[in-house]
Formats: C-alpha cells, sequence, structure tokens
C-alpha cells in the first residue's frame, strides 16, 4: 500500500499554504520535502501524519496509530526522562513487547547511557534523536520527520540518518523535511516545495536533469538576476543553454526551479 | 594585517580542554568556514575572537589587538539565534544597533516593518546581516547564516557576504552543512578541541573513503551491514559503509548471499567529520 496526497490543497484565511499538491510515500523508501521558511513543508508533513489539517483533495493514510511523526519544534516534555518518553509513548500506543524494541532504538542513536537523565538536559541532537526514536517505538507503517537534522551536528545528524534508513529497510515510508540539498541528496525521492506548490519532484538525478537550460561556472559574475556565488566563483544560468552531457547539481536545479517560480530570472 | 590571528591558544574549564593548542588566520577579504561536530571548541573559540571569553594560553589578536570592548565596535556578528529583538520592528532593530555600536542605521532590506519575529525566517536572516554590518567592520562572523531557509534565498545571503569579502572584511563562518561550507575560501575543521584539518573541502577529506554497495534491494544490504561495526549511511539507494575496507563489506555480503555491486569511494565532509569523532 502506497500513502500520500493527491490534489492537496490547505488554505489559511486568504493564504494558499498548500496549492494541489499529489505526492507518493511509498513503503521502503524515503522522500525529501525540500523547501524554505514557508514553502509549505511543515503543512504538508502535519497533512501526511493525519493530524486534522482542513484541506480539499484526498488523504491514503495508514490506519490510526501506524503513523510516527516528529514535529520541528517540541513533541518532547522537558521533565521526563528518555526511558519515561518510551514508556509514555508504549502506553499511548498500547504497545506490548516493546522494550527490546526501545533498547534497540537507544542503542542505535546512542541514547542508551542516558535513559534515566532527563530530556531538559539532552542537547539538541539527542532530543531530535530521541524524537525519532519515540516516532519509530509502534514500528510505524509511515514515518513524517519535519526538519529533526536542522540545526544537529554532523555527528547527531548521522545518528538519526542510520535511524531513518533502519526504518525504511523495515519497509516504513518515510518522509522528512529539509532546507539543504545535500541531505535531499540522501533520500531516494526529492519533492521541491516553493509558496506550496510542488516545482520538481524525482530521484535527485531526475530533479537535476529537468532543469531547463545549462548553469555555467566562471570567475565574473553573470546577470545579477541569473548567477549566485559558489565560493570565489559565479554560477550562471542560461536559460536557453543547451546540455552537452554535463552534470547538473541538485543545487543548481533548485535554485533555477525557484528563480522560475518566482519570475525573478525573467 | 591578518584579520583575526589566533596563535596556540588553549582555553581550560576546570580540568577539560575545550579548545587546545589552536592556530586559525582569517585575512582581510577572505572567507574562512569553520566546521566540526558539537563539542569540537568551535563556540567557545568564537566566544574568545568576540572577546566574550579569555584564552587559557596562548596569543589571540583580532585586527592587530587584544579583543576588547572597543574592538567589538569594528566586529559584525551574527548568532546562530539571530540576536535580534523579536518584539521590535525591523526598523527599530537597525535603529538600536546603530545607537550601541554608532553610525547611522541602514534601511531595512524589505518593506514590511510589523514585529520582526513575526516575519518569516529569510527576511529575519536578512535583517540579521544588515544589523550585524550597517556599522561597516572589518571582520565579521557569523554561525549558521543560511540555517532554514530555501536554496534560492541561502545564495542570496550568500551573494551578500561574498559582497562584504570582496569589499576587504574577513569573514569567519561556522556551519554543520557542506551546502555553506563548500561557500568558503578555506575551511578549519576542528574535532575534540583541536584543529583537525585544514584547507579546501577535498584538502580535508584527503583519503578518508567509504565502500558504497548498490544492491537491487537495498534493504536487505542495510540491514546486514547496519550494525556491523563501521558507522552506515545512505545515499539515495545506495549505502556507503564509512571507513569501511572493500574486502570486507564484499565478504560480508557474500556470507549472507547477498547480491550487490560494491566500490570504494571518497567520504563526504560529514562523513569525514563523523569518521573523527568515532
Amino acid at each position: 500500500m502506497t500513502w500520500g496526497a493527491t490534489d492537496l490543497t490547505v488554505t489559511y484565511g486568504e493564504t494558499a499554504a498548500l496549492s494541489a499538491v499529489t505526492v507518493e510515500c511509498v513503503p521502503g523508501e524515503i522522500l525529501a520535502v525540500v523547501g524554505g521558511d514557508g514553502a509549505g513543508k511543515s503543512t504538508l508533513l502535519k497533512a501526511l501524519a493525519g493530524i486534522g489539517v482542513l484541506h480539499q483533495g484526498t488523504l491514503t493514510l495508514p490506519a490510526r496509530g501506524l503513523t510516527g511523526y516528529v514535529p520541528s519544534e517540541g513533541g518532547i516534555y522537558r521533565d521526563l526522562t528518555i526511558n519515561e518518553h518510551l514508556d509514555f509513548v508504549s502506553n499511548a500506543y498500547g504497545l506490548s513487547d516493546w522494550r527490546a524494541r526501545a533498547a534497540d532504538l537507544l542503542a542505535r542513536t546512542d541514547l542508551a547511557d542516558f535513559s534515566d537523565r532527563l530530556a531538559g538536559k539532552l542537547s539538541g541532537g539527542q532530543r531530535r534523536k530521541l524524537g525519532a526514536a519515540m516516532a519509530l517505538l509502534p514500528r510505524p507503517e509511515l514515518l513524517v520527520l519535519d526538519e529533526v537534522t536542522t540545526g544537529v551536528d554532523p555527528v547527531s545528524r548521522m545518528g538519526l540518518w542510520r535511524l531513518i534508513a533502519g526504518a525504511a529497510a523495515e519497509g516504513a515510508a518515510v518522509v522528512f523535511a529539509t532546507s539543504y540539498l545535500d541531505e535531499a541528496e540522501r533520500a531516494g525521492t526529492v519533492l521541491l516545495l516553493h509558496d506550496g506548490r510542488v516545482l520538481a519532484a524525482g530521484s535527485p538525478a531526475e530533479v537535476a536533469a529537468a532543469m531547463p537550460g545549462t548553469v555555467t561556472e566562471s570567475d565574473q559574475r553573470g546577470a545579477p538576476e541569473r548567477s549566485w556565488p559558489r565560493g570565489r566563483r559565479w554560477r550562471d544560468w542560461d536559460p536557453n543553454g543547451v546540455r552537452t552531457g554535463e552534470r547538473v547539481s541538485l543545487e543548481d536545479a533548485a535554485i533555477v526551479a525557484e528563480l522560475i517560480a518566482t519570475g525573478e530570472a525573467s | 594585517m591578518t584579520a583575526i590571528d589566533v596563535q596556540s591558544v588553549t582555553r581550560r574549564f576546570g580540568s577539560f580542554t575545550a579548545v587546545d593548542n589552536v592556530d586559525l588566520t582569517v585575512e582581510p577579504g577572505e572567507v574562512v568556514g569553520l566546521v566540526g561536530a558539537n563539542g569540537a571548541g568551535k563556540t567557545t573559540l568564537i566566544r574568545m575572537i568576540l572577546g566574550l571569553l579569555a584564552p587559557t594560553t596562548g596569543t589571540l589578536a583580532v585586527l592587530g589587538s587584544a579583543p576588547s570592548r572597543e574592538l567589538r565596535r569594528r566586529i559584525g556578528y551574527v548568532p546562530q539565534n539571530l540576536g535580534l529583538y523579536r518584539d521590535l520592528t525591523t526598523v527599530e532593530n537597525l535603529e538600536f544597533r546603530a545607537a550601541a555600536f554608532g553610525g547611522s542605521p541602514a534601511p531595512s532590506p524589505y518593506t514590511d516593518d510589523g514585529l520582526i519575529g513575526a516575519l518569516p525566517l529569510g527576511l529575519q536572516r536578512r535583517a540579521a546581516f544588515v544589523a550585524a554590518t550597517q556599522h561597516d567592520p572589518d571582520v565579521l562572523v557569523l554561525d549558521e547564516p543560511t540555517s532554514g531557509v530555501s536554496p534560492l534565498a541561502r545564495s542570496k545571503l550568500w551573494n551578500l557576504i561574498r559582497e562584504r569579502a570582496e569589499a576587504g572584511t574577513a569573514v569567519l563562518v561556522s556551519t554543520h552543512y557542506m551546502d555553506e561550507a563548500e561557500q568558503a575560501d578555506r575551511l578549519v575543521l576542528m574535532s575534540r578541541g583541536r584543529v583537525a584539518g585544514t584547507g579546501a573541502i577535498a584538502d580535508i577529506i584527503g583519503d578518508v573513503g567509504a565502500v558504497e554497495v548498490t544492491a537491487p534491494r537495498w534493504q536487505e544490504a542495510f540491514d546486514l551491514l547496519d550494525g556491523s561495526g563501521p558507522p552506515v549511511t545512505l545515499a539515495g539507494r545506495a549505502i556507503r559503509v564509512l571507513g569501511a575496507d572493500v574486502a570486507a563489506v564484499e565478504m560480508a555480503l557474500a556470507q549472507a548471499g547477498v547480491v550487490a555491486e560494491v566500490r570504494s569511494v571518497a567520504a563526504t565532509l560529514d562523513e569525514t567529520m563523523v569518521l573523527l569523532d568515532s
């Protein structure tokens, strides 16, 4: 069974947070939703997590209790220990036989040595890993992670990645939001979101290949509305350029997609 | 004159050595990226450069003299949490900062002048950058300056940073992300308080490698390799076993009867950081 949304539109007052977004979450696969602040990532992820978001369109979601969700902020009780959090989740989901899985999740996240520590005393990265471990405890069919790796250092981030990949290997459909393309490239499928609309979707290679025109690098800055820095050099997009096999990076494709969507390059 | 000149600096907190015999220089017009995991000592080093902490031993000069309150006027700093007053408007934030640093406030970079805490993060980041640079500092210290913004907004912020550098400002950027590290002229990698590498990304990665495994069913290969010892991660549908030996991975796969292609690849910057800390 595949989860996801078809033609999902969500409106807050006059503002469309999502406009006709279609997304497929396939068991055993990882989907990265990429966009900046205000792109609609959190709204989409809340809808996929089955949190009552008023919407038009169709959501296809697992049965209640079979979705794991880590919000972009919060979800952790500062005055409970790590063990108490997992105990709480097991009660809320009515789990039996969960202790071995909890121990495994804590070992994978390097949290086992801190299991009696109050969550308020954990580092930011440890709190995010605890959130992910809680979401994974009930063996969800759909795992929804909202910017769990933002502001997290590379070592904790790798720990989170190990959990995410492990969940997909177990057969969960995983969807996570990020604003970083180096991270999105770790997913099998990427969805670029801007102003509530899907700009591009597919494997990282497919999204890059679909970019119109060429991006070249030089020491000279090109037209200001179509060029951006990369170190001391400049990347310059030519909408009419013809590619002859050179590789386009996902970052180039994402910047160009946003330039087209905002009309800035015209 | 070297803008930031850190020579053999050590900082201890009781028996804990947060920064251990570190050298670091930033020249005018140069963008240096400071990378490393949590606990590497980046924050302690930045606090010393800003004059908020004194080194235990070693010498540290900013614009030719020891950090001081007077010198702080020539430094611009954008902390990770932006350092803005959320209950003031953008114009009020810029006016307040100008009053504290001297000089006149820069114009707001956008028209919306509601409370700054209610604005989108991308605008707040631009405002924080303007607030930190309106006194025309010679040294700019930025902590993850583009966290949470879109790829286009990130490229625009880097455009502003690059313009500052081209005008002669020395820029030190602390970051966790490849997307940002790639923008620096040179990186300094810290690990456990020490400098573990300097140079371009390729110099820092050096010969640190990974074994990439592609299997028709990656999930099966991941299950097998995860927990076998070295850290394991994913890139698309390929599995990456960090710092591992091709022959050992091939043998583990063959023994379990898992069909896969195995090849040796270079590690990424964040994978290198993970291996350094493990």
